[in-house]
């Protein structure tokens, strides 16, 4: 069966966009694993949640893999030393948001040098409850964006049934190729974690989307899907296609309602990145302390996908993909997007940096808004049947609790809507505004 | 002629039973009210800012007869306004100073410097939410007038990327703290006129890289009065039970000139916005 007879199976969803892939420029690039910097600077709270409490000050002896944070809560995990070295200062650093944050700054003594990593496990022989706590000790959250700690959301409350995971390898942003490395070079690894993903859920049904885009990827897990029982779902290639609703309903044709989570459903989404680092804790114990990134776009010399430590800064990991030619418009983290656009270079890699990727001049216009025509474009554009220039309109005049009727808690923060608005009105921003005050409110 | 008759007698019998029917309708449904709660409505000042914490004057009013509230909870209203009123319903008001709203930052676009360039929503709420605005300093005033809009009196005026609070308009109804997403708005004591214009945290060097006017946490201000003053970590404040006096200037001499008092303060920013030569 060709990938393309089976994609004809996957629902298509409403709406979605089809900005320029930009793909080509890191897809053939190996992941490379960066070498050694004199210093990282880790960020305390990469997770979403309860922060974590710090464990080391000023003057600590660290080794690669020891804990400096223990977890804040249940909804919290702790975070790990990137490499072996002394503690320098716990000090603030710009962050992803633009806000300053604490970050612990480890100076390398240059060993790299494991301290003592958890025994490996058995996973097939043990317990879901043990997966589930080496989960969370390994400080695994999810890394395709989000980082909600990954051992929450495989702990659904009792009284909902999960039938089905699925495996989040669609990696719908532009220019992002980092999941696409990872399941090319790595299918084995990606297919154990998912097999054990499986387990800690308790459910036999595991399936793998992957944007019909990276065939080479789909290929190469095909090759071994069936050894560890998991299916491989081509997907159209639309964005949002990974989001976690979307993705789903491809997979299985389950609606997500308003305002549920895919475990109502009976659905747990992963992302391929998060399946890897699962492996890598169970069968060696290994923290997460560092992940693949894709230092990509056109003003990078060498676009290129890096296995970098937690706390590497981005201007070291532009400087390793061969630095810049010509002029760069704008410094974002994660996709052209979702992602962040950056102030500052001295802001450090996370848990949840899948991109780090730069614009040229002629890609970056600065638009000035304009008042919604309502030609309906971002409505068609919508993925999840919201309206967002009624909800602009209303957020404007700070009308959240009505921009509350409209759903507005609903919508993925995707960008289709602002991509295709002719007007160039900056629709996510007024939805993040009315969500933040819609939720100081409850 | 017989029409014009007819419909003559018939409007008037209509007026006369209909105006029955209002003077018993008038009568059953009486609402007893307390003429007092009109005459101390009069004697608010009719703002409907809500700065008392009621919908408006009136609500304000009903609450200040029924003895729920005093009427020194307006922040508008002027001292002898609040005894006239004590006078009027034979109560007492608890006291406690008039307040106004100072914002504590200096930080205009020629002081801080810029470090990117913000193209969204022109909104202070948003752009923190954002990226933090296109301001170096994270603590400082965004400048995109959230603020200027939330207040009924219009005593806060944007000058130079920088909002700044009238000392004479502002009248203390606090609209305008909670709106600031950083926090930088407070309400002061009206008789405290010498404020340090920062807010930031962070060390001295830290600050001074983003910019020109901040607290760099030198102490000569605490040193010149330790009763009044009182150090936070690197950020220098006034003791606001304690409030210094205009002295402290002289005494201090703030190296970056971020210790002002209120008028001047305002002032300087004026003047710099219009160009105008110090």
């Amino acid at each position: 069966m060709s990938s393309h007879d089976s994609i004809e199976k996957t629902i298509k969803f409403k709406g979605g966009v089809h900005p320029k892939e930009g793909k080509e420029l890191a897809e053939k690039s190996p992941i490379t694993a960066a070498p050694l910097l004199d210093n990282y600077k880790v960020v305390v709270h990469q997770n979403i949640g309860a922060p974590p409490k710090l464990l080391v000050k000023k003057g600590d002896e660290v080794k690669k893999g020891q804990i400096i944070a223990e977890a804040g809560g249940f909804v919290s995990v702790p975070l790990h030393s990137p490499t072996s070295g002394t503690v320098a200062a716990i000090e603030s650093i710009p962050g992803v948001m633009g806000t300053t944050v604490e970050a612990v700054s480890i100076d390398a003594d240059g060993k790299d040098e494991w301290g003592e990593l958890a025994e490996p496990i058995d996973w097939k022989n043990v317990d879901a409850a043990v997966i589930k706590k080496r989960i969370c000790d390994c400080g695994i959250v999810g890394m395709g964006g989000a980082a909600f700690p990954s051992h929450v959301k495989l702990s659904p409350p009792p009284d909902k049934k999960i039938d089905c995971l699925i495996l989040n390898g669609a990696e719908c942003e532009p220019y992002l190729t980092a999941d696409h490395r990872l399941m090319l070079e790595q299918p084995e690894k990606v297919l154990e974690g998912a097999a054990i993903l499986a387990k800690a859920v308790g459910v036999t049904n595991v399936s793998i989307g992957v944007e019909n885009n990276k065939e080479d990827a789909i290929e190469a897990l095909q090759a071994k899907a069936a050894d560890y029982g998991v299916k491989v779902i081509p997907l159209r290639v639309k964005y949002p296609q990974g989001a976690e609703k979307q993705l789903i309903y491809a997979i299985t044709g389950r609606k997500v309602p308003a305002g549920k989570l895919p475990m109502d459903v009976g659905c747990v989404v992963q992302n391929v990145g998060t399946a890897a680092a699962v492996t890598d804790a169970i069968l060696e114990g290994k923290p997460l302390i560092d992940r693949v990134t894709s230092v990509t776009g056109e003003p990078v010399s060498k676009p290129c996908n890096l296995l970098l430590k937690l706390g590497t800064p981005i201007e070291e990991a532009i400087k390793l993909a061969g630095g810049v030619k010509g002029d760069v418009g704008k410094v974002i983290l994660g996709g052209p997007m979702m992602g962040f656009a950056q102030k500052s270079l001295h802001v450090t890699v996370q848990k949840n940096t899948s991109g780090i990727l730069l614009l040229s001049p002629e890609d970056v216009v600065q638009y000035k808004s304009e008042p919604c025509i309502r030609c309906g474009r971002c409505v068609s554009s919508c993925a999840m049947n919201l309206l967002p220039g009624t909800l602009s309109t209303l957020i404007e005049s700070e009308k959240f609790e009505l921009a509350g009727k409209y759903n507005v808690m609903d919508c993925l923060e995707c960008g289709s809507c602002a991509y295709v608005c002719p007007s160039h009105r900056p629709l996510i921003q007024h939805f993040r505004r009315a969500k933040a005050e819609l939720r100081k409110k409850k | 002629m017989l029409t014009t008759i007819t419909a003559i007698i018939v409007m008037a019998l209509i007026g006369l039973i209909l105006g029955c029917v209002i003077g018993v309708a008038a009568k059953v449904f009486f609402v007893e009210t307390d003429p007092r709660i009109e005459v101390v409505t009069e004697m608010l000042p009719g703002a409907n800012c809500g700065g008392c914490g009621k919908a408006g004057c009136a609500d304000f009013a009903k609450a200040i007869v029924a003895g729920e509230v005093t009427p020194d909870q307006c922040p508008v209203n002027s001292p002898e306004a609040v005894e006239e009123i004590c006078n009027l319903l034979g109560i007492t008001a608890s006291g406690g100073e008039k307040q106004i709203a100072v914002v504590f930052c200096g930080g205009d676009v020629n002081q801080t410097k810029v470090q990117s360039m913000y193209n969204g929503v022109s909104d202070c709420v948003s752009a923190n939410l954002i990226a933090g605005g296109p301001k170096g300093c994270s603590y400082g005033c965004l400048g995109m007038a959230s603020c200027a809009r939330a207040c009924p009196f219009n005593a806060i005026e944007i000058l130079n990327g920088l909002a700044v609070v009238h000392p004479k308009l502002c009248v203390g109804c606090g609209k305008c703290v909670e709106t600031c997403p950083r926090d930088l708005i407070k309400l002061v004591p009206v008789s405290a006129r010498v404020h340090v214009y920062c807010s930031s945290p962070e060390k001295g060097p830290a600050k001074k890289k983003v910019c020109n006017v901040p607290c760099i946490g030198c102490r000569k201000c605490f040193k010149a009065a330790e009763e009044n003053m009182e150090m936070k970590g690197f950020l220098a404040t006034a003791k606001y039970d304690n409030p210094p006096t205009e002295e402290i200037i002289e005494a201090a001499q703030c190296p970056t000139g971020c210790l002002l008092i209120d008028e001047e303060h305002y002032r300087k920013c004026k003047a710099d916005a219009q160009g105008v030569a110090k």
